[in-house]
């Protein structure tokens, strides 16, 4: 086991490396100098120039990649232009509330996902059924900048029971999380519906049903465990779908996550937050779907690591 | 030999018929059809029955809720809304299908040279794919955008380079399946080159899954389209793009909701339309198919 996760570090190294080479790429590909970019337009030739020089850009661009990485590799991601302080002082604390949000936002996904998909493939063909498929496709294609507002305009404006944004305790949490966990819950409700179906139809719950159990025991003790595996699998495809709908529902509640500072800096220019964040994000999707992984051997017997 | 092309044309009808009646059973794919068939003909003929001038600004209708007059109500500038999505219909179709045609031309061409040299031009291709999926779809058309700068071509290039990896990892997939049978190894024989295998023999083979991709895209697309002029990196204003609408209806939410609320309603309608339909396609010409 822990041969397979050395291994699986291991085969991490490569992936980093493509992201940081992306990420390093946002800032080369951006019109015009870049250094002309990060002092600003009205900037005198000098400090452009000074900062060519500091930031090694008139060295080739394999060798600024070098730069780049060794310095990531250090945690040092650069300055912000606006700010003037460490990217990473600015990305990390703003990284952590992402977090705070999508941890809430996957767990309400999950039980309502797995809820809603386990009633749907009990009650296959049902009323229940076909209600719940429809509810499932509508998380699926509606816009979250759309159910947001929504909610903002139900629940804030006409009802004022929540706060429409902002930061301010534990009530400011429940739109976003709600918003953000709509598309993952109908992905898990899917999820969940076709692999409770899909264990119904096998031999071993047939048995348990002839020797008289009663339904709703072989559901919870036989059923409902085996087709969590499969469920539980897509938890790293829904994380990515919560880091891009963060940067959407972020804005829409104004959260201090980083989804929300990517989006503002791109508006102010400041090119080496935007790439620090990207480069956060996507580190943090990786290790997450590691984990995944790892968390399914361990879950799933049957599953061999080698 | 004439024969045999008669038999094969026939077999393709029977093939051709026989995906017809699965689809036309799922009647929620035939309700999605209509609904992206009504869209198209709205692309099409907008600037004919919107009944306003779509920037036509009348300040004595400023935030106006919903009439006989103004179906959808007016907006912050007087604009009527109902105008506005219609003519927004073809902007929104003509930025999601180049996006997708994008994905689909780089994702399929790049797929399949990987899978059918092998060795280290797929090596290159499957690391590159594996980078770009580590990053999360929206994350990703963020990213590109934040670098080539936005407007339209900006989101065009931006959601349909997201695209790109989905389509290299399921061309490629079914190329290694297909490159070991029987009728490619017979083509190679016969001394067809490399390019004419590719496209004349396993392109056919790769066609329909394709189709179903790029129309479950469309559904994605569209979102991340709007999800990006949403956040005010699309079209600039006056531009009847409907995530752009929803954005400039937020500072007015509590006094006009409809400026949001009827644009945000028009992407899902269409969104759940080509989900609608690319489902229904992929049960009926690929069952087995895994998107």
């Amino acid at each position: 086991m822990i041969y397979y996760i050395i291994r699986r570090l291991l085969m991490l190294i490569p992936t980093l490396i493509g992201i940081t080479f992306v990420s390093f790429l946002i800032l080369q590909l951006v019109p015009g100098d870049p250094a002309r970019v990060i002092a600003g337009i009205e900037a005198e030739e000098e400090v452009v120039e000074a900062i060519r020089e500091s930031l090694g850009l008139h060295k080739p661009i394999i060798v600024q990649y070098w730069m780049f990485v060794k310095n990531v590799a250090k945690g040092d991601f650069g300055e912000s232009i606006r700010t003037k302080r460490r990217v990473i002082d600015e990305v990390w604390p703003r990284f952590l509330n992402t977090v705070r949000l999508s941890l809430v936002s996957i767990v309400i996904a999950f039980f309502v996902g797995i809820t809603i998909g386990t009633i749907a493939g009990v009650y296959r063909n049902s009323a229940i059924d076909y209600s719940t498929m429809v509810l499932i496709l509508l998380g699926i294609s509606t816009p979250s900048f759309w159910s947001g507002l929504l909610f903002i305009l139900v629940f804030s404006v006409y009802l004022g029971w929540l706060p429409a944004g902002g930061f301010t305790g534990i009530q400011s949490v429940v739109l976003p999380a709600i918003t953000l966990a709509a598309g993952p819950a109908a992905m898990t409700a899917r999820m969940a519906r076709a692999s409770i179906l899909d264990v119904l139809r096998q031999d071993y719950i047939k048995t348990a049903l002839a020797k008289g159990q009663k339904e709703s025991k072989v559901i919870y003790k036989h059923a409902l465990k085996n087709a969590l595996i499969p469920t539980v699998t897509i938890i790293g495809l829904q994380f990515g779908y919560l880091i891009g709908g963060a940067v959407l529902v972020e804005t829409i509640f104004t959260w201090p996550g980083l989804g929300r500072l990517i989006v503002q800096s791109i508006d102010s220019r400041d090119y080496p937050v935007v790439q620090g964040g990207v480069l956060i994000f996507a580190s943090s999707f990786v290790f997450i779907n590691l984990a995944v992984d790892i968390l399914y051997t361990y879950i799933d017997p049957r599953v061999t690591y080698e | 030999m004439n024969d045999v092309g008669k038999k094969t044309n026939r077999a393709k009808r029977r093939q051709i018929y026989f995906t017809w009646r699965r689809f036309h059973k799922n009647r929620l794919a035939l309700v999605g059809v209509i609904i992206i068939i009504i869209h198209l003909l709205i692309a099409g003929f907008a600037p004919y029955i919107a009944p306003h001038h779509p920037f036509a600004q009348n300040f004595r209708m400023m935030n106006k809720g919903i009439s006989l007059t103004h179906l959808f109500g007016c907006d912050h500038v007087g604009r009527d809304i109902f105008s506005r999505i219609l003519l927004g219909t073809s902007l929104t179709l003509r930025i999601s299908i180049a996006a997708v045609m994008i994905g689909l031309l780089v994702g399929t061409l790049i797929g399949m040279l990987g899978a059918y040299y092998g060795r280290i031009v797929d090596a290159i291709v499957v690391f590159g794919t594996d980078i770009l999926l580590a990053f999360p779809d929206f994350l990703l058309a963020v990213a590109v955008i934040a670098a080539i700068g936005s407007g339209m071509t900006g989101v065009i290039i931006a959601s349909g380079f997201s695209s790109i990896p989905q389509f290299i990892r399921m061309t490629r997939g079914i190329v290694l399946r297909e490159k070991g049978k029987e009728y490619v190894v017979a083509a190679k024989a016969i001394g067809e080159n490399s390019a004419s295998v590719m496209i004349r023999y396993i392109l056919p083979n790769v066609l329909s899954s394709i189709i179903v991709l790029a129309t479950l895209r469309m559904a994605v697309v569209i979102l991340i389209a709007s999800g990006l002029s949403f956040l005010g990196l699309g079209p600039p204003p006056p531009s009847p793009e409907w995530g752009a609408m929803l954005n400039e209806g937020k500072a007015y939410l509590r006094t006009a909701p409809q400026i949001s609320v009827f644009p945000g309603l028009a992407i899902m309608i269409l969104v759940l339309a080509f989900n609608l339909f690319g489902d229904g396609l992929r049960d009926a010409l690929d069952p087995r198919m895994k998107l």
